[in-house]
């Protein structure tokens, strides 16, 4: 059995300031810096796609992943593929780089997940958005929507319905010229979009094909 | 183990009872008939021996397909039991454990211990009633999206669709629940299913084929993280939870004493690297040593393998091991860089990639100054506690006397608090997978149904002894009515100090000992209470009486429940405030 200690009064050893501290320090991304630079990575969007097995509760799957580790995201695109197995999702994020690191590496975990892949820059990227606006001036209406290659969906008395595609940049600039005619709803896709070229937006594995 | 001639008629008011039971004289080997049978069989198949689990309305066809099966049951009390009891079995074989319960408040009831696994990952793999198809959706009685609840807390789940895919589904979570990182699966089972006609065979369990797990690490990489520690001049290791699991204690402990590197753990790390060891720091972290404490902060290599730099390790980020390089090895490509970021990432499984690096160090790092400080740091921190005549027994000391009193292989479970640290603190871990926690979670009530768990899972001759509080002990203790019926040789000690006393050490240091709702005044006497389930029950009241009441408790045969009276008083250091910094450990509350 134990030796009793009846002697000691709790722990022993040098107090918290006699204690030799280290040099350097962490940044909150835990990244070791230089204690005198400030390093940290600021968010940037960036378009995040992932092929994945086309089965129910895929999407609250990475739906659910996304809000549990509070991952930054502007939109989220699903529909299916030229495969009927396989579904795409496309996910803008704004996150810092390490942020982006884990928001494909967590869906990569995901086990219905086929591939997990940030798209180049100069991928291409599409939304479509339907913008309903006060039918007062319907002229100009019609020269906008010919201005942005719109298409004029539903055209009534009181109100004008349009559709318009293009990339993000393209979508918020068409809103904003619709916003004189008084806009009274808008519906958008938030971006899909593939890699360019050769360049594969996903990469199946063999044994899946 | 259970005699199953017990279960009586449901009270509910379901009635779709299974068909007749298996054709004559075609036990387990036959094709499955029914939707539950193959579920069964696909257990057997993946070559498990133990369930734990509740019976209820909507798992009843797949508790008939049991009665003919050679699989043992064990009939927890609470469904929490049955997900810790399952954990724990998973803790200490390093297979899944398997849980059941019905739908509705059966699954909700596991969330907790599906939790638990989640965040230690630890193999489980629960099979969750279900009501039949056709009612899925209409909030049917004891109806509840087991799917929707357990995804967050899961790897990933299963709704089973149809009989013929059911046993396939089943093989499928338990291969994933044993694949790369463990972790907990589900399998939700409608009745219609279970109790539907399928001549489909049960298959051996696989992963999906969108599931790649890659074990050996990237030999470039492997080299340069190689030369590092090879430069290095103050190297730590830390052995995280994944050397256990990944059965790489040997590897680690070739590594750590041939290069002569001190080896701090994580708390699941525990029992990754003997503690009676030279190089062993032991635990780091909120609760650590003070050596470990010393070493991790300022070590200029940190060679951490199978952690996840959880909160509770790490401290504040910003002053976390802030002059090292990190050598991260994970079996999870998601874990490195997460918290801390990794110089090195080693992604593969703990052993391969400990034999990789060993083979790729062009030498060892020059430590031998570097080791003299950690043993000065070992003397000069070295864990101690005040045990004056005329104070009450010091939860210490009976860490201490029972850790003396049974051998190195004897399993450890404890519930969450106070006495958990002072579990990792007092007691020296020699063996891996001898000491099971809730770590992750930091779930009370997970110590008796886990020692019901690793009883079952651990050797007739290992000794099983749980260290729980009096608060802990409270939420589940109930599953003392297993352990008497099993006759399970279990032995807990109730370090009892009419309080949920980790609450009420923080609100003394940290909310002006305004300790609302943590003193316990009204505890049950434990010894009598466990009496009256029919364990034995002792009780110790002071250091006169500890050896040999513990002596006792220890030989009894069966469950026993020894209610220690410990000093109410004691407080749990070192500490390092949640978010502080490792090397500005407290000693003592005034350094808080």
């Amino acid at each position: 059995m134990s030796e009793r200690n009846t002697e000691r009064e709790g722990l022993p050893g040098p107090a918290p300031e006699e204690r030799r501290r280290p040099k350097g320090r962490r940044s909150s991304q835990g990244i070791r810096i230089d204690p005198e630079a400030e390093a940290e990575h600021p968010p940037r969007r960036t378009v995040i796609s992932a092929l994945v097995e086309h089965e129910p509760g895929v999407l609250a799957r990475v739906s659910g992943l996304f809000s549990r580790r509070q991952f930054n995201i502007e939109s989220l695109t699903v529909a299916d593929t030229q495969n009927d197995d396989w579904a795409r999702i496309t996910v803008v994020v704004e996150e810092p780089d390490p942020g982006i690191d884990q928001v494909e590496k967590q869906l990569e975990k995901v086990v219905p997940v086929i591939h997990v892949r940030e798209l180049e820059t100069d991928a291409v990227t599409r939304e479509l958005v339907v913008v309903k606006v006060d039918a007062d001036r319907p002229h100009e209406v019609h020269a906008i929507t010919e201005m942005y290659n719109g298409k004029t969906l539903d055209a009534g008395p009181r109100t004008i319905t349009v559709e318009l595609t293009g990339d993000e940049q393209k979508i918020n600039d068409a809103i904003d010229a619709y916003r004189q005619f008084g806009i009274r709803e808008i519906a958008r896709t938030g971006q899909t979009a593939l890699a360019r070229g050769e360049t594969k937006t996903a990469v199946v594995p063999d044994h899946l094909k | 183990m259970t005699d199953h001639g017990a279960v009586t008629e449901p009270d509910d008011a379901d009635d779709a009872t299974a068909d007749e039971p298996a054709e004559d004289g075609e036990p387990t080997e036959s094709t499955a008939q029914t939707g539950a049978e193959s579920v069964i069989a696909s257990l057997e198949t993946a070559g498990v021996e133990t369930v734990f689990g509740v019976q209820g309305g909507a798992i009843m066809p797949v508790y008939d397909a049991l009665y003919d099966s050679e699989l043992d049951h064990v009939t927890m009390a609470h469904e929490q039991g049955a997900a810790h009891a399952a954990d724990a079995y998973g803790a200490v074989t390093g297979d899944p454990g398997i849980c059941m319960a019905t739908s509705g408040p059966g699954a909700t009831n596991l969330v907790t211990g599906l939790a638990d696994a989640d965040m230690d990952s630890e193999p489980v793999v629960a099979l969750t009633g279900q009501v039949p198809t056709e009612l899925v959706g209409n909030d049917a009685f004891q109806e509840t999206d087991t799917v929707g609840v357990t995804t967050p807390i899961t790897k990933s789940n299963y709704f089973a669709s149809s009989p013929d895919s059911v046993g396939e589904d089943v093989s499928t979570a338990f291969a994933l629940a044993n694949h790369g990182r463990q972790g907990p699966t589900v399998v939700d089972l409608p009745k219609d299913v279970t109790t539907g006609e399928t001549d489909v065979d049960p298959v051996e369990p696989s992963v999906p084929g969108t599931v790649d797990v890659q074990t050996h690490a990237d030999d470039e990489n492997v080299a340069a993280a190689a030369q590092t520690i090879v430069d290095a001049d103050e190297p730590v290791i830390l052995a995280g939870g994944g050397v256990v699991k990944g059965d790489a204690t040997e590897e680690l402990y070739a590594f750590a004493t041939e290069h002569e590197i001190p080896v701090v753990t994580t708390m699941p790390g525990i029992g990754a690297f003997p503690e009676d060891h030279d190089l062993a720091m032991e635990m780091a972290g909120m609760h650590g040593t003070g050596y470990a404490n010393m070493a991790i902060t300022l070590t200029d290599c940190l060679l951490a393998i199978g952690t996840r730099f959880d909160d509770r390790l790490t401290g504040g980020v910003d002053s976390f091991a802030p002059d090292a390089e990190v050598v991260h090895v994970d079996i999870d490509p998601a874990e490195i860089s997460k918290n801390i970021e990794a110089d090195h990432p080693l992604i593969g499984d703990a052993g391969t990639v400990l034999d990789q690096l060993d083979e790729a160090m062009p030498g060892s790092p020059e430590t031998s100054e570097w080791a003299e400080q950690c043993r000065e740091w070992q003397q000069e921190y070295r864990l101690d506690y005040a045990a004056p005549e005329d104070e009450p027994l010091k939860p210490q000391y009976v860490v201490e006397a029972v850790d003396e009193a049974t051998a190195d292989d004897t399993v450890v479970t404890t519930g969450v608090g106070q006495h958990q640290m002072w579990a990792c603190q007092f007691w020296t871990y020699t063996e891996p997978r001898t000491w099971v926690s809730s770590h992750g979670l930091g779930a009370m009530g997970y110590g008796l149904p886990s020692a019901i768990g690793a009883r079952v899972a651990a050797d007739d001759d290992q000794s099983v002894v749980c260290f729980d509080g009096d608060g802990s002990f409270l939420m589940t203790c109930q599953e003392l009515v297993v352990a008497v019926r099993e006759q399970m040789d279990i032995t807990v000690f109730v370090l009892n100090n009419e309080a949920i006393g980790m609450v009420r050490q923080w609100q003394d240091a940290f909310f002006e000992g305004r300790r609302m709702a943590s003193e316990y005044p009204w505890v049950p006497k434990f010894d009598t209470l466990a009496e009256a389930f029919g364990a034995d029950g002792f009780r110790i009241e002071g250091y006169d009486d500890a050896p040999g009441v513990i002596e006792e408790a220890l030989a009894t045969d069966g469950p026993a429940v020894v209610d220690v009276y410990i000093d109410p008083t004691e407080d749990v250091y070192p500490m390092v405030p949640s978010g502080g910094d490792n090397g500005q450990f407290a000693l003592s509350e005034e350094h808080l």
